[in-house]
């Protein structure tokens, strides 16, 4: 409080709320991995990501003949013990292929495919549903349309269609598994432009003169890009399980090549002997996802200068916001 | 169009010409749909010289914001056109207009809906920069921008914080501060400081005032608060369903109004001046309220709560009239 020097102001009466000293008084930036420290889950999911990052990145160098490699002693083995050696401690699976050697080896291929499924259908929806809240009404109503077409459309039928028709490898995958999430994003992005267009700050951005793009760019996307990303984190495991349905018939990721989506597929034949088959990689895609989210979710509140200070150390309480 | 400055031989720098805005309003199922029309400006005319101030006042309802709307292009006119410099503001061309807007500048009733909570002030107040990257050099951007939140009463550290942390006063004050970045020569005031505290208000009016005198903005000055636009006004335009009833100079209107609606709205100024001649009795009270703009009476719009309605007031709609610093649209201006 003793910071604040009065009158400060020409011509000014002075007249000062203890809500507007306050106001005065806030401390700025933190800097972002202070906050990170503050919020444990945060934190936690964080760490759990940077693991998989690295099991993405040196995963499959490092494991790729372990997790190939069958030892009939070691089939549908439990869970729980080192007798055949650390990497068996996640169990066998029904080939007595050590799970979490798979589980590590599998990471790589089932983030790649499902994070640029999402990122393309997020990228893509995103533009298109600006364009249909912000640029045109008639050009609106076609891609609406667009979105209603592909939203009517049983997604896994368009899936096979599509893969049956191209040619079943990764990047079709990924444009087929892109292309059945889109409508979500499009849908949401042109929901929230509709509504912020109508703000005033943007009428105030048109009538300094800014153009569509600069309003769409500097006012629209800010604010459009969190509730996207929590989308995204969701559709995260939607789009894992998917792309194991589409491998279950046949169109999608073929063994010996593994994704935890595959494994959980694999494993349901065995649920009633061996629940670790399916449920272990099952507990991988849930921990994905759920760190993702959390992260998300951390991120929209830093990324909220009215939220922000939940995460700031600043004596650990509130001392922005004035409701004056 | 009559011109309305004797003596000035000083071309206007805004010229409003028969500005009508019509909204149309579709109710009803597909089968049973009325298109009305909200008639929210009918006709307004007036001009705006350079330096002054122009009050434009009204009851709620009555077109004002949507005037103001319309000559910012935030919503496409009807018909009329708005001669800014003799450029017509409603037929300009996108790069046109982008050069028009660049003096022609507003400010927006809500300060706390008009500053995006997610950008800083620096931000905010050098966005009129961004989007005309000619006016400040990149280098002194955040210099000049620390100046303009001085000029405004904040203070230079302010510029690193987000709109949240501060007062609806405050707020005004950085809205005041990206409106005047680019050096406009017209400032349209939307009902600036009916949205803060009273004496608030006047701080934020002394402000307007300061900056005018400084730097010589002409304002369209909106409110429905007399006693602020005595304060700033040189001139007052009285709008009624759309239309101008009276528009004069200050003084001409504060002490010798002739419309009826004029007279009511002026007795209805609430005054701390106990002992004045204006005593009580005087208050004229209005029956009624004020019809809806998709359905305006014939003739006079205000003929329905009028107590001086004749029989031609009906049939026909009187226009503005009178000698150049005073115009009433009134059958039966009285002289007084």
């Amino acid at each position: 409080m003793s910071r604040l020097t009065r009158g400060y102001v020409t011509n000014e009466l002075n007249i000062m709320t203890t809500a507007e000293q306050e106001s005065l008084i806030i401390r700025r930036g933190s800097p972002w991995w202070r906050m990170l420290l503050r919020d444990r889950f945060a934190l936690v999911a964080a760490l759990w990501l940077f693991v998989l990052t690295l099991c993405f990145l040196f995963g499959p160098l490092l494991f790729e003949d372990a997790a190939t490699k069958l030892n009939l002693r070691a089939r549908n083995l439990p869970p729980g013990s080192l007798e055949h050696g650390w990497l068996m401690y996640l169990g066998g699976d029904a080939l007595g292929r050590p799970m979490l050697a798979r589980l590590i080896v599998a990471s790589r291929n089932t983030l790649a495919i499902a994070l640029s499924a999402v990122f393309v259908a997020m990228i893509v929806g995103g533009i298109l549903g600006m364009i249909a809240g912000y640029v045109g009404r008639s050009v609106g109503h076609v891609i609406m349309r667009f979105a209603d077409i592909l939203q009517s459309f049983p997604s896994l039928l368009l899936a096979v269609v599509v893969l049956y028709i191209l040619e079943p490898n990764v990047t079709n995958l990924v444009i087929v598994l892109a292309i059945t999430r889109l409508p979500i994003y499009l849908r949401v992005t042109r929901a929230e432009v509709l509504e912020i267009r109508e703000r005033v700050f943007v009428d105030a951005a048109r009538a300094l003169g800014g153009s569509r793009y600069h309003i769409l760019r500097r006012h629209i996307t800010p604010v459009v890009a969190p509730t996207l990303l929590t989308i995204l984190t969701v559709d995260f495991s939607i789009v894992m399980l998917a792309e194991s349905s589409l491998s279950f018939l046949g169109i999608g990721i073929q063994p010996p090549e593994i994704t935890w989506g595959l494994m959980v597929a694999a494993g349901r034949n065995y649920l009633s002997q061996a629940w670790w088959l399916a449920f272990l990689p099952g507990l991988a895609i849930m921990m994905a996802t759920l760190s993702g989210n959390i992260l998300s979710n951390w991120l929209r509140v830093v990324s909220d200068p009215e939220q922000r200070w939940r995460l700031e150390d600043s004596s650990g309480k509130k001392s922005g916001q004035t409701d004056a | 169009m009559t011109v309305e400055a004797s003596g000035t031989v000083e071309a206007p720098v805004l010229e409003i010409r028969d500005l009508v805005k019509h909204f149309p309003a579709t109710g009803g199922f597909a089968t049973t749909r009325k298109t009305d029309v909200v008639r929210a400006v009918d006709g307004v005319s007036f001009i705006l010289r350079a330096g002054e101030t122009l009050g434009l006042v009204g009851e709620s309802g009555c077109g004002k914001s949507t005037v103001a709307r319309t000559l910012l292009r935030l919503e496409e006119p009807t018909a009329g056109a708005a001669l800014f410099h003799g450029q017509d503001i409603f037929t300009a061309t996108s790069m046109e207009l982008k050069n028009i807007r660049r003096r022609l500048q507003v400010i927006f009733q809500d300060p706390y809906a008009s500053l995006n909570p997610r950008m800083t002030v620096a931000n905010i107040i050098s966005e009129p920069w961004v989007i005309h990257p000619d006016a400040a050099p990149k280098a002194e951007r955040a210099d000049r921008v620390r100046t303009l939140l001085e000029n405004v009463g904040l203070r230079r550290e302010h510029a690193e914080r987000y709109p949240h942390e501060f007062s609806g006063g405050q707020r005004q004050r950085i809205g005041i501060a990206r409106a005047i970045a680019l050096n406009p020569e017209v400032l349209i005031c939307d009902e600036p400081v009916s949205a803060l505290d009273v004496s608030v208000q006047a701080q934020v009016v002394n402000l307007l005032m300061e900056i005018q005198e400084r730097l010589n903005i002409a304002y369209v000055f909106i409110a429905h608060d007399l006693s602020v636009v005595r304060h700033m006004s040189h001139r007052i335009a009285v709008m009624y369903l759309g239309r101008i009833v009276e528009i004069g100079a200050k003084d001409e209107i504060y002490n010798h109004p002739r419309h009826p609606y004029t007279k009511a709205l002026l007795s209805a100024e609430p005054s701390l001046d106990f002992s004045s001649t204006r005593k009580k009795s005087s208050r004229i009270i209005l029956k009624g309220e004020a019809p809806s703009p998709s359905n305006p009476p014939s003739g006079c719009p205000f003929r329905n709560r009028c107590w001086k309605a004749q029989d031609i007031c009906a049939h026909a709609s009187p226009v503005l009239e009178g000698h150049a610093g005073h115009r009433v649209a009134c059958y039966d201006p009285e002289f007084s």
